[in-house]
């Protein structure tokens, strides 16, 4: 994204809010952000605290959609519509899982 | 030296803030909901501050307008993105203002030259609901969409500012507990609200035509803002009626003269020393074409009359060209459908034209209702001065005097009082 010209993002962005705006009025759309490229670690019983960006991580996660879908399959044909694929980026879909007790 | 550019910049803004103003308005609260029109009413308030206080100190910025709206821009998202406003947002725009990923794209495309206009087509028929009373619909436009003060409306209603205060805060309480919205207005309602948001425009047109504020007779921007609001009416199907075109044919008409109504000192030019071929002929043009296009439904409207009279002036070789006996036929008209003071005043003068100056001063004294106001002295004065009767005339042009703020007024009555002697 650092790499384009203002002209670029603000169509990249459009395609964003277009992409968002069909899930939306579908009923599809929960929530969810972009996240900045660097953050804090923190670990183990002891807490400790490392600065990102998280070096040993192959992709940097950028942010998260939470959206309705009734199994997996579906979840995979919402997200080829993802505006991320035109950036050449990847994005990796995961259900819910349910914490019955 | 400092305070002629601070001057400079007050007259700018000034200008800007009315222009701009009810734009952003629009939009903000087409973003906000209804409902939050004062979140919206502050952002526009406190960029034109900012605005002030930015470019009195510096130069002013090459594209003001783009200034403006990447200031209300950043303050509707910084409103936003505090939670407790963004829960109070309930649209189809809701999704995309939840989430960073498109929050400020979607605030950038609400700004674009389309949604502006959609969005104030919207806030038109909102401020025109059903739920106020045309009171509270003209006020309400004229202080969103037009970016007029409290002060400024009120002297058009020949009101206070109190009463105006009070009535627009009882319309947004209405707003909150009836949880009004800026949908368009179904087929059935379509007709009787662009009505009401005419009404709105004429009288925003005399408010810029016939100012009230000193120092300012003519308010060339307020007249152009009713035009351009008009003129968005026409640019959408729905709106585009043939009262419509007959209100922008009267708009044109009255604004071909805008040039020769004050002379180089500022001091106003009677309709009969006006220099006709000062007027702008394109404008009277145009009147000509929307006149054309306002006869094409079978229905009459007060505003068809109204172009009619205007259209008779506007296209008259000189003053005593004028039709007046088809000006007389056409008032008589307007004031069998509905009685009005004010023009049952201007038939008056024409009576002075066709009958002379007694059978007008025998009318005009037989009027209720009009005792202190400027005009109707002023013509009443007139009649006296033309009847030989300068001693009365004298005595009511000073009456005028008193019940008058604007310099240019103020200028023509002491004119008149002069030749009285």
């Amino acid at each position: 994204m650092q790499h384009q010209s203002p002209e670029g993002m603000q169509a990249q962005m459009q395609k964003w809010a277009n992409w968002m705006t069909e899930l939306g009025k579908k009923g599809i759309m929960v929530g969810g952000e972009p996240l900045q490229m660097s953050g804090k670690q923190v670990t183990g019983a002891k807490k400790v605290v490392t600065d990102g960006p998280f070096a040993e991580a192959k992709e940097v996660v950028g942010g998260y959609l939470v959206i309705n879908a009734k199994d997996i399959n579906e979840a995979v044909e919402i997200s080829k519509g993802c505006p991320i694929f035109d950036v050449d980026g990847m994005l990796e879909v995961r259900p819910i899982q349910k914490m019955d007790m | 030296m400092a305070t002629e550019s601070n001057n400079e910049v007050n007259k700018i803004v000034d200008h800007l803030f009315r222009h701009e103003a009810g734009k952003m308005v629009a939009v903000l609260t087409r973003i906000f909901g209804f409902k939050n029109i004062e979140q919206a009413e502050d952002i526009v308030q406190d960029t034109i501050i900012r605005a002030l206080e930015t470019w009195k100190f510096g130069k002013l910025p090459a594209n003001p307008q783009a200034w403006l709206y990447r200031t209300a821009k950043n303050k509707a998202i910084d409103l936003i993105r505090r939670e407790q406003v963004k829960h109070k947002i309930d649209n189809d725009l809701t999704i995309l203002l939840r989430s960073e990923y498109t929050l400020s794209a979607a605030i950038n495309e609400m700004f674009n030259e389309n949604e502006i206009k959609d969005s104030q087509l919207r806030m038109m028929f909102a401020c025109c609901h059903s739920s106020f009373t045309p009171e509270a619909q003209i006020t309400l436009m004229l202080k969103t969409l037009c970016g007029l003060s409290v002060k400024e409306i009120s002297s058009a209603f020949l009101s206070n500012e109190e009463t105006i205060g009070k009535r627009l805060y009882r319309t947004k309480e209405k707003i909150r507990s009836e949880n009004l919205t800026l949908d368009y207005p179904g087929a059935d309602a379509m007709v009787s609200r662009t009505d009401t948001v005419l009404k709105t425009l004429y009288l925003l047109f005399n408010e810029g035509y016939n100012s009230s504020h000193p120092e300012k007779l003519i308010r060339e921007d307020l007249c152009e803002e009713a035009m351009r609001l008009c003129i968005l009416l026409t640019e959408n199907p729905k709106t585009n009626l043939v009262q419509t075109n007959a209100l922008l044919a009267l708009m044109c008409y009255h604004i071909s003269r805008f040039n020769t109504r004050l002379d180089d000192k500022g001091f106003i030019v009677l309709l009969k020393d006006q220099d006709r071929t000062q007027w702008n002929k394109f404008l009277v043009d145009r009147g000509n074409v929307y006149m054309e296009r306002s006869a094409e439904g079978g229905v009459i409207h007060d505003f068809h009359i109204e172009a009619a009279i205007a259209s008779v002036h506007a296209n008259a070789a000189s003053y005593e060209d004028t039709n007046w006996q088809m000006i007389l036929q056409l008032y008589d008209a307007l004031l069998q459908r509905t009685y009005n003071p004010v023009v049952a005043l201007n038939r008056c003068v024409v009576i002075g034209e066709i009958e002379g100056p007694e059978q007008a001063i025998t009318q005009l004294e037989a009027m209720k209702g009009l005792e202190g106001n400027c005009y109707y002295n002023t013509a009443l004065g007139e009649m006296y001065l033309r009847a030989g009767d300068s001693a009365k005339a004298k005595q009511i042009f000073n009456k005028a005097l008193s019940l008058t703020s604007s310099h240019a007024e103020t200028e023509l009555i002491m004119r008149k009082i002069k030749s009285c002697n």
